[in-house]
């Protein structure tokens, strides 16, 4: 990161974000259990002690609030804190609503359409369609203290320098792009993630060699993403890497719109098992894990896909061959790329490869290289956009986030979502799908929603939708120093659980 | 004198206004959206077209640039899009620290430079004058983001004497003059001043020994002048030339080397540059391009202005 993310609640600068300024100084209504390591983790009661729906109006979501909690600045959290906190984010006429903290959170509570104080410790939020999904919204969610804005002069730019949330550290010093001094709270309400450290520094190393040159210097304990190839010399050196399974995955999204390369199924799964992808993870020195469909096989979503994703070079040709494709006549395709950028892992590297290996199948693929900023906005537009269909481009390149069945799968897959109305960029439009996700959002048996999405899963898959290659690990490299650090299966890390 | 010094300062008006003017369309020249900087990826239409409005990204270019030089005349360059901080307080802070940086770089690459091309223009075709050709060769091409990395790998992780990376110790934000601050200069310091130092001594070596030729010279050793008072003379002929690359080298290192800075995380312009253009950081880009061509125009007024001082031909031609 070249900053350290915003401090006044909503932090910017994506997912990875929220471990650093987002859960450590506030809490959400509802959490995410991150200070686990062996399984995905689940929504958990952060500031909310329980949530349910009502019975008679599935658009109605009833909030219990905890009581007996105190922001860092000692005012006590109520339901008016939380109704202050959505006007702050949804409703732009409010007084202390807040343009950047908005434009951070309003894509991820897309829901919301309505809220209101029951009383002191009920929130009642009306959603704008019945939405089942709607409680995965809420970790992104973020509570500030309504008193210490107006201690700060109502103004955002101080609280900043002198946030208050209720989270388990306190911010003591933040030095803009240089550091960020949290310490700990020693009166956070969850008693259970009590932070072990009393102080962590953050401080924003964008370069991953000097990253790493820190860390070998001892300047930092820890860091973020090492490069691969520093690997062999860090681990010689004592220096230890934590890696977890991470919903994270790097694909093609294919276009399957008429007229694309890839709207012959044949074509999409040929390509799915052209890859090595045992070879990828090496070319990344162990930092990924091979990836069979969108999830995880770990994940509670997957499923029981029939197409089983793996290398078989042989049943890949045979497929381009019953396309009509061959070494004479080879399917020609545009891919837009990134030529790095965060959590693009070792984009240029590992384009080639797919490159390469998609020539073994007769699929001659060609690249647009634009920087990550400018591939978004080509991912927003979606296939059919001038920008993208017109200059022959009919896959785009981008990690996805898979942490929740919004992010990892509807909205690949929704047909209303089909891009400019959201990120389904390459048309998937399947009838059958959308009454499965239709279902998801009626069903409030978190069994029933779990086995619908492993059915949705199971389609994407089945259709070869896209080009899975790896999930992430989200690496971290840790000095002898860190006798503990708990790393979830997660983007949202608990910095409460290092210990040194 | 007084004429030259006006002439001088009427010239750089309209420089300054183009300027102004380039530093604030370079950025539209540029692919991508500004807002991604503040938006996550996957906004909706409606977040992305309220965030144009609440920035003014939704008027006409023209009308943008003239409020844009209206308030940077009052010395409001806006306010950072990715921070929501004020572009003049991030520029100056950035500004401040490279100043820092490039003063030190400049001091020991001047001092050096001068020091090895008087030295090889003195002794031309001695093993100094290829020692210093050689060295100045490396320091004007050689990848600095590597030398910087491997000055790193040597000084901070296996001798451990110096830090790898940042501007001080850290805490206060505030930069003190003593040794536990000094020592996260002199890595960043020492790979930034190659540059001046290899372009410096290649010029004095070559003023020096086309100097030693000269028929004056020649004729001041005839009359019998001391070798320190012949060097006085070579000195005062050839110090506008090295002023003049001396500046532009200065106001060079004031843009920060982006990559130097980079490696070593230095909170300098390089890195502001760095970071507004990787987060398409609009008011920030332009900002910072603005005080340092701005800079660049200063620098070489002052130049302009100090040179005829010295030479006092130049400011009659």
């Amino acid at each position: 990161m070249t900053d350290i993310p915003l401090t006044t609640g909503q932090p910017d600068r994506g997912a990875g974000a929220y471990q650093f300024t987002g859960h450590t100084l506030y809490d959400p209504l509802i959490a995410w259990e991150a200070n686990i390591s062996n399984h995905p983790g689940k929504l958990v009661p952060g500031l909310a002690t329980s949530w349910k729906v009502d019975a008679k109006d599935h658009k109605k979501w009833l909030f219990t609030l905890r009581q007996g909690v105190k922001f860092h600045d000692s005012s006590e959290f109520k339901a008016d804190a939380v109704i202050w906190n959505l006007d702050k984010v949804l409703a732009d006429k409010s007084p202390q609503f807040d343009a950047k903290q908005s434009a951070q959170v309003r894509p991820r509570i897309p829901s919301i359409a309505s809220y209101r104080k029951v009383n002191d410790y009920t929130v009642e939020i009306t959603t704008k369609d019945v939405d089942a999904l709607f409680p995965y919204q809420l970790p992104w969610f973020l509570i500030s203290s309504p008193a210490q804005w107006e201690k700060m002069g109502k103004d955002w730019s101080q609280v900043a320098i002198h946030p208050s949330g209720t989270g388990p550290f306190k911010l003591d010093k933040l030095v803009p792009r240089e550091r960020a001094d949290l310490v700990k709270n020693k009166d956070y309400w969850d008693k259970t993630r009590i932070a072990k450290t009393d102080r962590i520094v953050l401080i924003p190393i964008p370069d991953a060699m000097t990253r790493v040159n820190a860390l070998l210097n001892g300047q930092v304990d820890i860091i973020e993403t090492p490069p691969p190839d520093v690997l062999p010399q860090l681990k010689s050196a004592g220096f230890r890497i934590v890696q977890n399974i991470t919903p994270h995955v790097w694909p093609y999204h294919f276009s399957t719109l008429p007229g694309s390369p890839w709207a012959d199924i044949r074509v999409r799964k040929a390509a799915n098992l052209a890859i090595d992808r045992d070879a990828v993870v090496k070319l990344l020195n162990g930092l990924a894990t091979p990836a069979t469909g969108q999830m995880d096989i770990t994940s509670p979503w997957f499923g029981k896909p029939t197409f089983k994703i793996h290398y078989d070079l042989a049943a890949a040709r045979k497929l381009m061959a019953e396309a009509g494709y061959s070494k004479e006549h080879p399917l020609v395709a545009k891919v837009i790329i990134a030529q790095g950028g965060t959590g693009q892992m070792l984009s240029l590297p590992m384009n080639e490869f797919i490159q390469q290996s998609l020539a073994e199948v007769n699929i001659q693929v060609s690249f647009e290289v634009v920087e990550l900023e400018n591939l978004y906005l080509h991912w927003r537009s979606g296939a059919k956009a001038d920008m993208n269909a017109g200059k022959g481009i009919s896959a785009i390149n981008l990690a996805y986030v898979t942490a929740d069945p919004f992010y990892g799968i509807t909205r690949f897959v929704d047909s209303h979502y089909i891009a400019p109305n959201g990120v389904n960029w390459g048309g998937y439009n399947n009838p059958k799908v959308d009454e499965m996700v239709d279902k998801i959002r009626t069903s409030f048996d978190t069994k029933v929603q779990d086995g619908l999405l492993a059915k949705v899963h199971e389609t994407m898959v089945n259709d070869a939708l896209m080009l899975w290659v790896v999930h992430d690990v989200n690496p971290h490299a840790l000095s002898p120093k860190v006798k503990e650090f708990v790393q979830a299966q997660h983007w949202f890390q608990d910095l409460t659980t290092i210990r040194m | 004198m007084l004429i030259y010094i006006l002439k001088r300062v009427l010239y750089a008006i309209p420089i300054a206004l183009s300027v102004t003017v380039v530093s604030f369309m370079l950025v539209y020249l540029a692919p991508g959206d500004p807002l991604n900087a503040i938006a996550p990826a996957d906004a909706p239409a409606d977040v992305i077209a309220s965030l144009k409005s609440a920035y003014g990204l939704d008027r006409p270019v023209p009308v943008q640039y003239g409020m844009w030089l209206l308030r940077a005349v009052q010395g409001d360059l806006g306010t950072s899009i990715a921070s929501g901080r004020s572009v003049t307080g991030e520029v100056m802070s950035a500004v401040s620290n490279t100043l820092m940086l490039a003063g030190f770089a400049s001091f020991a690459g001047v001092l050096v430079g001068c020091i090895l091309g008087a030295l090889a223009g003195y002794h031309r075709d001695s093993w100094i004058d290829r020692l210093a050709t050689a060295l100045s060769v490396i320091g004007v091409s050689i990848p600095h983001y590597w030398l910087g990395l491997v000055l790193t790998i040597i000084f901070s992780i296996w001798l451990g004497w110096l830090p790898a990376m940042g501007a001080g110790p850290g805490g206060s934000g505030e930069w003190l003059w003593d040794f536990e601050h000094l020592q996260y200069l002199v890595l960043p310091a020492l790979t930034l001043s190659v540059i001046p130092m290899g372009i410096i001594t290649r010029t004095v070596r070559a003023l020096v020994s086309d100097m030693l030729e000269q028929e004056f010279v020649m004729a001041l050793r005839a009359r019998g002048l001391s070798g320190r008072a012949v060097f006085r003379h070579i000195a005062k002929n050839t110090a506008p030339t090295v002023l003049a690359v001396a500046g532009l080298q200065i106001g060079y290192l004031m843009g920060g080397s982006i990559l130097v800075e980079t490696v070593f995380a230095w909170p300098g312009t390089g890195f502001l540059l760095n970071t507004a253009i990787f987060q398409r950081d609009m008011p920030l880009l332009q900002g910072t391009l603005l005080v340092l061509c701005m800079f660049f125009v200063v620098l070489n007024l002052i130049v302009d202005i100090v040179q005829p001082m010295i030479d006092p031909r130049m400011g009659r031609n």
